[in-house]
């Protein structure tokens, strides 16, 4: 039948995208995959052969912390972006369409310089001799001898502050296609304003939350210039791991073996997610 | 008890655009009462000053007695039927209609009672799990009547409740509000553009016209004895002659020299002196068409024209006849036809009348 045909149509458009998802994601997964069972050869390359070592290697106990620490502040981060951002987002929905398009310019313009630049001036801005340090020393909020940087807790400011736009964008999406008319019904019905924002505009933007969630999320995990910037010794993420294997060790099937892993830590959470997303909420509906 | 709900001496301005103008009116307990007026009349504005969604600049509103003026809409004992519904997408039919109750922390099965018993009301028993959005217009709207009656409001509010239905629908839900209206006895309040609708489901109208109420009386009244020729022609249909008084008669009888058609006698409803300029208006369906001039005294208002135009409705026809400047509009059955005359072709002479008491004399606010 002609929708037959109409489907086998539309199923060409998707062949640009389709390349696009095979060029530059299954095929390198594919082959960091391989890698990671390749033995590493002397001059930083991969040898021939298939091997197990590497991955024994890697499941050594000392890594989990660092996988633990990697999933916190990656969790942490995606907790307080959203936090930050289901407010920023619902007044960017509320007001005029001048203001609206100033707010959205202030959330980009951080894009137009260097996130390396960006990270540096965060370096400087919590340095002992920086000026925010002093500044709150000198209102008493910290005593004197705190440290600011070289610790978790710059690298979980840092790490908030890169990824707070890709939470505000989506949710930004959503909250502009939500029907404002529903909060003066749930006023109406004697919801006050902080019950009208958690009980109806809430689930009203949640795929917005999904998404923001999982771009935060996914983008926190494969970060290792922050901790390697603003962090300490002991703030290290998978990420920093990746590197250091590849740049300083030149061990290509062991930051593989990492790779992968990551890989996994990231794409189960995202397809119980999407599972549960088509088939979940379908069964609550009927 | 005619004064249940109070709107006194009420005023909203946006920027310098005066929404509202110093309304006053109150609705007795279990009334129906409608809003009724074109759009930017300030209608839909006082409703919502009402719902507590805007706080007029002076005046005050009071429901059974408490001043709700400053009240947050959560805190008022009214309840509001919006325009498109706003049901919540995200919650089932039964959850939806719950919302109101569980906001004010009822007990568990006071609120399964509720909800099944409003309901039950609006016959949605069986929808009760599915979404709004598997829902037909109607039944939609049935289940925004439901969450919002549930909770016992005082006073419930309906932004248009027809608009967003088609015709046949419309006429089906019109009864079903009123069956609902006397079922629950709540006093209902109506904001509508469309006068039939206002009509049929209300006690009581305010016409509002540019922020201001022009007339507050029942349905009949209205039609019958339009204060304004705003009132007269946004309720029904009219026509308006202007002319000036030549005689005064017993019982409020005046007679009117109208230029270019002739000196027909109407009924007055107020204080007329001779000489006097003013307004006449008699409705389409009041005058009668013949082919001959009717037998009468001059108790009847009779005058010659032409058939300009002719448009066949079914269940009635118009003409528009020509009489000197004058453009005349009539309604009429076809079946007046059928005692021998025809019905009259066009370009045909005839005769219209109408009998003193269906002229009308109006405010004469812009006879001059």
């Amino acid at each position: 039948m002609s929708t037959d045909r109409q489907s086998s149509k539309q199923w060409l458009l998707t062949l640009p995208s389709l390349a696009w998802l095979g060029v530059f994601f299954v095929i390198p997964a594919i082959l960091v995959i391989v890698t990671a069972f390749r033995p590493a050869d002397l001059h930083g390359g991969v040898g021939a052969g298939w091997t197990m070592a590497t991955v024994h290697e890697v499941s050594d106990p000392a890594y989990l912390p660092i996988l633990w620490r990697t999933v916190w502040f990656s969790g942490v981060t995606t907790l307080v972006c959203l936090a930050l951002s289901l407010p920023m987002a619902f007044q960017m929905a509320r007001v005029g369409p001048l203001m609206r398009q100033v707010l959205l310019l202030l959330v980009v313009i951080p894009f137009l310089s260097n996130f390396l630049i960006r990270i540096f001036a965060w370096k400087s801005l919590l340095h002992p001799e920086g000026p925010l340090t002093r500044l709150l020393i000198w209102l008493h909020f910290i005593p004197e001898d705190a440290m600011l940087l070289n610790n978790a807790g710059a690298v979980l400011l840092v790490l908030i502050y890169t990824q707070l736009p890709f939470a505000i964008l989506p949710l930004y999406a959503a909250a502009e296609k939500f029907d404002f008319g529903l909060l003066d019904a749930a006023r109406d019905l004697g919801a006050g304003p902080w019950r009208s924002f958690s009980k109806v505009f809430v689930p009203g933007v949640w795929r917005g939350i999904v998404s923001a969630a999982v771009m935060v999320f996914v983008c926190s995990l494969g970060q290792y210039v922050i901790p390697q910037m603003v962090g300490g010794a002991s703030d290290e993420m998978l990420g920093s791991k990746i590197a250091q294997r590849v740049f300083s060790d030149r061990n290509l099937p062991h930051a593989s073996v990492l790779a992968a892993g990551l890989m996994l830590v990231v794409l189960v959470p995202m397809l119980i997610v999407a599972v549960w997303q088509r088939f979940g909420r379908k069964e609550a509906v009927s | 008890m005619d004064d249940f709900l109070v709107i006194d001496h009420v005023t909203k301005s946006f920027g310098s655009h005066r929404a509202v103008d110093d309304v006053s009116l109150s609705v007795a307990q279990g009334e129906a009462f409608s809003l009724l007026g074109p759009s930017g009349c300030g209608k839909t504005t006082l409703l919502r000053m009402i719902a507590g969604f805007e706080r007029p600049d002076s005046g005050r509103i009071l429901v059974g007695g408490q001043d709700i003026t400053t009240l947050p809409p959560e805190q008022r004992p009214v309840n509001t039927v919006f325009q498109n519904y706003a049901l919540f997408p995200h919650l089932s039919v039964w959850e939806n209609v719950a919302f109101g109750l569980r906001m004010s922390r009822r007990p568990r099965e006071e609120i399964r009672s509720g909800v099944d018993r409003m309901l039950e009301l609006v016959r949605l028993g069986e929808q009760a799990r599915k979404r709004p959005a598997q829902l037909s217009g109607g039944q939609r709207q049935r289940v925004a009547i439901a969450r919002a009656l549930v909770n016992r409001p005082q006073v419930l509010l309906l932004d248009e409740p027809l608009a967003a239905l088609d015709l046949k629908l419309r006429q089906h839900m019109l009864m079903e509000l009123n069956t609902i209206h006397e079922q629950v006895g709540t006093t209902f309040i109506y904001v509508t553009h469309d006068q039939g609708e206002a009509m049929s489901l209300s006690d009581r109208i305010a016409v509002m016209n540019a922020g201001k109420v022009e007339q507050i009386d029942s349905p009949e009244h209205l039609y019958e004895t339009p204060r304004s020729s705003f009132v007269a022609t946004f309720i029904g249909d009219a026509n308006f002659f202007t002319g000036t008084v030549v005689e005064l008669q017993h019982e409020g009888y005046v007679r009117v020299m109208v230029e270019g058609l002739g000196s027909p006698l109407v009924l007055s409803n107020g204080t007329i002196s001779s000489h006097q300029t003013l307004r006449l208006m008699v409705r389409p369906e009041k005058i009668s068409l013949t082919l001959k001039r009717p037998l009468s005294g001059d108790r009847v208002n009779a005058f010659a024209g032409v058939v300009e135009d002719i448009a066949y409705f079914g269940s009635h026809t118009r003409y528009r006849i020509r009489a000197g400047e004058h453009h005349i509009i009539a309604q009429l059955q076809r079946s007046r036809f059928s005692g021998g005359e025809i019905a009259p072709e066009r370009g045909a002479e005839v005769w219209m009348s109408f009998h003193p008491d269906e002229g009308r004399v109006v405010l004469l606010e812009d006879a001059a």
